[in-house]
């Protein structure tokens, strides 16, 4: 017997894209489709696939995941992942190839399928529980921890349409917490709810893994791949293009999608350059070193710059520009003369360590410029990267200060009764 | 720590030629028993009547129709005994008939949701809607014996055979209620075909008129309705009338011809289902 746990050899699925006519011209087309389109539509219900556009979502993906593997699926939108997660749950047969399942499977692409808003919390734990496989005895077993994990002692017997959506989601995840698979395939379920109970999920995540559970993960959260999983595969066009440890294969998948996209993850490519001497890349670090695009106020941040080649002469200067979210200046800084770093001429990669962050909750971005100061400026590369500010409260009061309404900054203080 | 054997399941493009899982059907019982208790609790929640209503609707319509063909249209002649009796007798299987089978074949695209998230065998939901329907059934059931009281008829030990007849009406049921949820998923018109279909379908029962009005060389042709024999059986064992040998077996064989080719059906085209639901 093989230790592999999910073994998927050769797998493609087709869809057919719907591919209605339109653009009928005239009164006598009208006419003839009212006559004949219902035959013509019969024909196209009854054989999906036939005449229609046909598209591969997943294309000779083969796949071996050993017993204990926790394996995070990532990829951008259409790469072949929802569809992938359809055929492992078996929602959706494969046009080709095969998987082998290894052991009881349970499959969670949302928390509380078939949650009926009419019953209580408490009816709801079964039907969702018998929906996901368990058996009753296991239910009525696991009822208990179940409740306490949601945290919903006192509303059990609360219809859940009465429910708050956090509630809801809770008591959704508990039930899904207490599937005891040897297998267990999850969509982005860890997304939902507050932080509070967010961590909670993730250390039962932990429990599955370190309970010698497999797990296949898909997400988009490359944040919690890193933490969680042992091992990351990169879909796109359906195909497997990468597959590794997570942190190397997160970070190709980042300069591979968010760059170009010009999306926030904290990095950045230069889309159109100058030709002459130029900034070409950016990373926003934390101090453990992953590129990321949300810190919190009071951490430090790296600013890593990456230049095109040899600079035109020696002893220049790197400045950045602290821009809010109405793109308004409210910060400076520079390799000198606001420090005395002067970049020789062959230096290619410059790093600025900022911090700690006094800036409120919000999003703000970096422009950077290149030159000898008060002299030349080489290159200006506007609006390079953005990053946010995800939680501002430097005195520990619960209460976020957020530059909505009460600025860019806050300044260290102190409030006393004066005389 | 000693595993049990792991047991592996391969997924594949299915064949050409599908089966029915029994084992799996039955590996599953629970969540069916889990569908039915979630539409009856569901069915009666936030209603002032509850279950009276399983017993209203049925008698209702008998009333409308004994006060229309009985008084106004002359039917009660041809009929031995109270002739509201005799149509709220067929109209107790022919009422879970329509309502399971309506229920039935709106099941699949009503549970899209489920489908599309979940794997559990597709066959349970029409099947969840079919039996949530038994209860209002025993309940209106209840209802006919105290109206056989309040008319002075007394139960014989026929009515022993009555199970046979609901077991039937039960295979009517599910074969036509399964059939119509596969078709309804991929062809939407369907749904607006079951509405006059079932009402075509109640004139073509014996629930209004009595079995012996259609002439006695049509009746074998008229008994492959499956309703046809299942309804004169049933009441023929509860209140008494006729219900010869030969219509009730045409008819319990249609209704076995059509739960068959209904479940081959389902199975051969619910692989698909989630594609296009």
């Amino acid at each position: 017997m093989s230790s592999d746990a999910i073994d998927i050899h050769g797998l493609g699925k087709r869809y057919a894209i719907g591919a209605t006519p339109i653009g009928r011209t005239t009164l006598g087309e009208s006419l003839t489709d009212w006559v004949t389109g219902p035959w013509r539509r019969f024909r196209e219900l009854s054989r999906p696939g036939e005449r229609a556009a046909q598209f591969w979502a997943l294309k000779e993906v083969t796949l071996k995941i050993a017993v204990g593997e926790v394996v995070g699926i990532i990829g951008p939108n259409g790469a072949g992942k929802s569809t992938l997660l359809k055929i492992l749950s078996r929602i959706t047969a494969p046009t080709e190839g095969y998987v082998d399942l290894h052991g009881r499977v349970s499959s969670l692409l949302e928390v509380g399928t078939g949650f009926h808003p009419d019953l209580t919390g408490r009816e709801n734990i079964f039907l969702n529980g018998a929906i996901l496989g368990m058996f009753r005895a296991e239910i009525v077993r696991k009822l208990d921890a179940i409740v306490a994990f949601a945290e919903l002692e006192q509303f059990i017997d609360t219809p859940v349409k009465h429910y708050s959506s956090g509630m809801y989601v809770r008591l959704a995840f508990s039930v899904a917490a207490h599937l005891e698979p040897e297998i267990l395939i999850i969509d982005e379920v860890l997304s939902v709810g507050d932080l509070h109970f967010r961590n909670k999920c993730l250390g039962r995540m932990q429990d599955l893994r370190s309970e010698g559970r497999t797990v296949l993960f898909v997400s988009h959260d490359l944040t919690s791949v890193r933490q969680l999983c042992s091992r990351a595969v990169m879909l796109q066009h359906g195909r497997i293009v990468d597959d590794g440890p997570p942190g190397e294969v997160t970070r190709r998948y980042e300069r591979l999608y968010h760059d170009a996209a010009g999306n926030s993850s904290g990095a950045a490519d230069r889309l159109h350059p100058p030709h002459t001497y130029h900034l070409r890349r950016v990373e926003l670090r934390t101090m453990r070193g992953e590129i990321a695009s949300q810190f919190d106020a009071g951490d430090v941040m790296e600013i890593h710059l990456w230049s095109s080649g040899r600079a035109p002469e020696n002893s220049y200067t790197v400045e950045f520009k602290l821009l809010n979210s109405d793109d308004e200046v409210i910060s400076f800084g520079a390799a000198n003369p606001v420090q005395t770093t002067y970049y020789p001429a062959d230096a290619e990669h410059f790093v600025c360590r900022l911090g700690p962050l006094p800036l409120t909750e919000g999003s703000y971005a970096f422009s950077f410029t290149v030159g000898v100061w008060n002299k030349e400026r080489w290159d200006f590369w506007q609006k390079a990267v953005r990053f946010t500010i995800g939680r501002c409260d430097p005195f520990g009061t619960g209460h976020g200060i957020s530059n909505v309404n009460d600025g860019d900054f806050v300044i260290p203080q102190e409030w006393l009764t004066g005389n | 720590m000693v595993d049990p054997p792991r047991r592996t399941l391969r997924l594949e493009a299915p064949r050409s030629w599908q089966t029915l899982n029994l084992a799996e059907l039955w590996a599953y019982r629970e969540l069916l028993f889990f569908f039915v208790w979630r539409d009856v609790k569901v069915r009666y929640k936030q209603t002032v009547l509850g279950a009276l209503w399983a017993i209203i609707q049925p008698l209702t319509t008998t009333f409308a129709f004994a006060l229309l063909f009985g008084r106004l249209g002359g039917m009660a002649r041809h009929v031995d005994g109270p002739y509201a009796l005799h149509v709220f007798a067929g109209m107790l299987p022919w009422t879970f008939f329509a309502n399971a089978v309506t229920l039935a074949a709106n099941s699949l695209v009503g549970s899209g949701h489920l489908i599309s998230k979940v794997y559990f065998p597709r066959l349970l939901v029409p099947l969840a809607a079919i039996a949530s329907g038994l209860l209002d059934f025993a309940i209106a059931f209840v209802g006919l014996l105290v109206m056989m009281a309040v008319y002075g008829v007394a139960p014989s030990a026929s009515m022993l055979a009555a199970p046979l007849f609901v077991a039937g009406t039960i295979a009517a049921a599910a074969g036509t209620g399964i059939l119509f949820a596969a078709l309804v998923v991929t062809f939407r018109d369907v749904r607006y075909i079951i509405t006059f279909a079932l009402q075509l379908w109640l004139f073509a029962s014996p629930v209004l008129y009595p079995l012996d009005m259609i002439p006695a060389r049509w009746r074998l042709l008229y008994a492959v309705n499956p309703m046809a024999g299942l309804v004169a059986g049933f009441r023929a064992s509860v209140v008494g009338g006729p219900a010869p040998a030969d219509v009730i077996l045409v008819s319990s064989a249609s209704a076995a011809v059509l739960l068959l080719a209904a479940v081959r059906y389902f199975v051969q085209v619910e692989r698909r289902f989630a594609d296009v639901i």
